[in-house]
């Protein structure tokens, strides 16, 4: 007999899965590795050492805590196109303002002291629309360990201003140009660099996917954002906030904002992903729990776009940072129990929401949360106007404006 | 497990005193129709066991040459289905030749364990090699495997230690894998000397043969290779053989024959293994 279990906090299980997802899905030559891995993070997390090292360097380096701001005017926005009778508070956990400019660093912090402290002297990172790149060669420069970051040609080319900037770190870029150049094609490359140079490498994940123990670990060290959201929300409201909201490529800044409140019933809790040109589109968006079925990619089971033989699809959006076609594991299971609702936001929502939020908030968003505030465009106005949503702005666009430009037809000499 | 045409045919090449001559092709490459004209050459040519590939788009083991040979596959239409179907078409011809399929999980967990097995064992595979199911995932595939009567092949590598060895043999049959190199495949030339003692590890925990692969390019490094080796593996050589007869992407007269050409070379490497220095 199942039964809904008394926590939805408690996964993965000692084997790493969450339900049916999750796991261990690699060649031998990195299973010891991954072993290796999974005791020396159970040791760190244990170790008050660790944690106070961690918690120096977000506050001192990246910045920490990053404010919880209430965007009055989105929310005035909101209330009249409802002649002003509903609308949710809107609220942005501000992780743009982070060191680097968006979530990322959250867990390279964690997985440098991890590095660090298992003897490890090199790095190497996959990247998409490169802020975990950046963020991986930002705290590789800081431990001054070299590092390696594997990143799709087509990537390479469409966020020119990442590259230079993990060059700029003493990062070594490395363009893929197997299978379609983008971030999947990437990670293939890093997994065949970490099966390659074994002893001396280690692999930081950006996501909250990959084998066991990297969800889990990844979901932890982003944690932090919920956490504080949770304190910071009581401290202005004196409650829980009535919805979360976050983007969904990989799914780490979701996880980190939504895992401390899924045993909060009363929280509603929405992940949005890319919808590209509309999930009906064949291989024309990278929603995979939306439009795609489990399989196996990258060390583990997950909701994947995929054709009928099982082969990956490329996926399509706007954001360079969400056409992945894969989905950390534990968003999988959320899915399949209900606690999160998932939803698409198409390109053209996301671009409208990206240019609202930059006029009327005075904050240029990354395409990617532009996603999860189009959602929250549709849902503040059917909400009645004391209830809140807090909305994780993951990072800044800086690193859009010239795709951006281009797509509202304005002409930018690049940098 | 009982006898199986992979048990048969390592016995039979060890009476003659010589390790096994094991290639690799994709199923698929370039087109359906080659493929299968090439499986079908290779035993009179010298292969001794054919392991076929089930191509992925996300080969993460495979180096540039098998990544190469896995598209051309699949942009030539093949599909697991299609794999199963060159595999049946081989066997109406040749009953004894043991046929492995290799690849990844993916394509088969989409298919169907229980499915892929009863169609993979009608067919006439004998064994699988599935290089992202670790021990640790046995339930997924290789326990199945082995009920339904097919051998389920392990790698074993130079990370995987005397500690974790046993694990890793525990329910692998038909041989062992060891993969020679940490690495891709089709990349370094494995160390001969580095190799030999790692399969003398490997053989103080099991009585299944050894075949050795990963890096194996020519006639010279299977002689090397083989001398202390049940079994050499040859895949990415083999691959780029194809490669390099293809004109506009397409199987030409000479397809066939450049893998031919190259595993009877392969053949007399390994035949030489054991001669007296």
């Amino acid at each position: 007999m199942t039964t809904m279990p008394n926590s939805l906090r408690n996964g993965p299980d000692e084997r790493g899965f969450f339900g049916l997802y999750g796991g261990r899905f690699v060649a031998e030559t990195l299973m010891p590795l991954i072993l290796e891995l999974e005791q020396a993070y159970d040791d760190a997390r244990k170790d008050p050492a660790f944690k106070a090292e961690l918690a120096s360097l977000s506050t001192h380096y990246a910045g920490r805590p990053s404010a919880l701001y209430y965007a009055e005017r989105l929310t005035e926005h909101c209330r009249a196109l409802t002649g002003g009778k509903f609308g949710a508070e809107i609220w942005f956990k501000r992780e743009e303002l982070n060191h680097t400019g968006s979530h990322k660093i959250n867990n390279c912090l964690g997985q440098i002291l991890l590095a660090r402290r298992m003897g490890k002297t090199r790095i190497i990172a996959e990247t998409g629309a490169g802020q975990h790149g950046v963020a991986s060669a930002t705290v590789s420069a800081r431990f001054g360990l070299p590092c390696v970051v594997y990143m799709g040609a087509t990537d390479v080319e469409r966020q020119k201003p990442n590259v230079f900037r993990m060059k700029l770190l003493g990062a070594e870029v490395n363009p893929v140009t197997s299978g379609a150049g983008t971030l999947k094609d990437a990670m293939n490359e890093a997994l065949r660099d970490w099966v390659t140079n074994v002893a001396d490498t280690y692999y930081l994940i950006g996501t909250a996917a990959g084998p066991h123990p990297y969800p889990a670990m990844v979901r932890d060290f982003q944690s932090v954002i919920g956490t504080e959201t949770k304190e910071q929300f009581h401290a202005a409201k004196g409650r829980l906030p009535d919805a979360v909201i976050a983007c969904i490529g990989g799914g780490s800044n979701a996880i980190g904002l939504f895992h401390p409140f899924l045993d909060d019933p009363e929280v509603a809790i929405y992940g949005v992903e890319a919808g590209g040109h509309g999930v009906d589109v064949p291989n024309g968006h990278a929603a995979s729990m939306t439009g795609g079925r489990p399989g196996v990619l990258h060390g583990n089971r997950t909701y994947l776009l995929q054709d009928g033989d099982g082969q990956i699809l490329e996926g399509h959006s706007i954001s360079a940072g969400l056409d992945y076609p894969g989905v950390g594991p534990e968003h999988s299971w959320l899915k399949d129990t209900g606690r999160v609702t998932y939803v698409p936001a198409t390109d053209k929502e996301a671009l409208d929401a990206f240019v609202l939020c930059s006029k009327l908030e005075g904050i240029i968003p990354a395409l990617e949360p532009s996603h999860a505030l189009a959602h929250v465009l549709k849902l503040a106005p059917t909400m009645d106007k004391d209830k809140s949503i807090v909305l994780c702005l993951s990072g800044r666009g800086d690193k859009d404006v010239f795709s951006v430009a281009g797509y509202l037809g304005e002409t930018m000499s690049e940098m | 497990m009982t006898e199986t045409r992979i048990s048969r045919r390592f016995a039979a090449v060890a009476a003659q005193g010589r390790p096994a001559l094991v290639t690799f092709v994709m199923a698929g490459d370039p087109d359906f129709d080659t493929a299968l004209s090439i499986v079908s050459a290779l035993p009179a040519a010298g292969a001794d066991v054919i392991e076929i590939g089930m191509p992925f788009s996300d080969p993460m083991a495979d180096g540039p040459a098998i990544q190469a040979a896995g598209l051309r596959a699949l942009h030539g239409g093949q599909t697991l289905v299609k794999t199963i179907e060159l595999v049946r078409r081989f066997r109406a011809a040749d009953a004894e030749t043991p046929i492995v399929l290799m690849g990844y999980y993916n394509p088969i967990y989409v298919y169907g364990p229980e499915r892929f097995l009863t169609d993979a064992k009608a067919a006439g595979v004998d064994g699988l090699i599935v290089v992202d199911l670790p021990p640790e995932a046995d339930d997924e595939l290789c326990t199945p495997a082995l009920a339904a009567g097919l051998n389920f092949i392990r790698l074993a590598t130079p990370t995987t230690d005397d500690h974790r060895l046993p694990r890793v043999l525990a329910n692998t049959s038909g041989f062992v894998y060891y993969v020679s190199i940490t690495g891709i495949t089709g990349a370094a030339k494995p160390d001969a000397a580095r190799v030999a003692e790692a399969v003398g590890r490997i053989k103080r925990h099991t009585s299944l043969p050894v075949a050795v692969g990963f890096g194996v390019r020519d006639a010279e490094t299977a002689r090397e290779i083989g001398r202390n080796a049940d079994g050499v593996v040859v895949g990415s050589a083999i691959v780029q053989a194809i490669a390099g007869s293809l004109v506009d992407g397409k199987a030409s007269p000479a397809t066939v024959a450049a893998v031919t050409t190259l595993v009877a070379d392969l053949a007399r490497g390994v035949a030489a293994a054991r001669a007296a220095e």
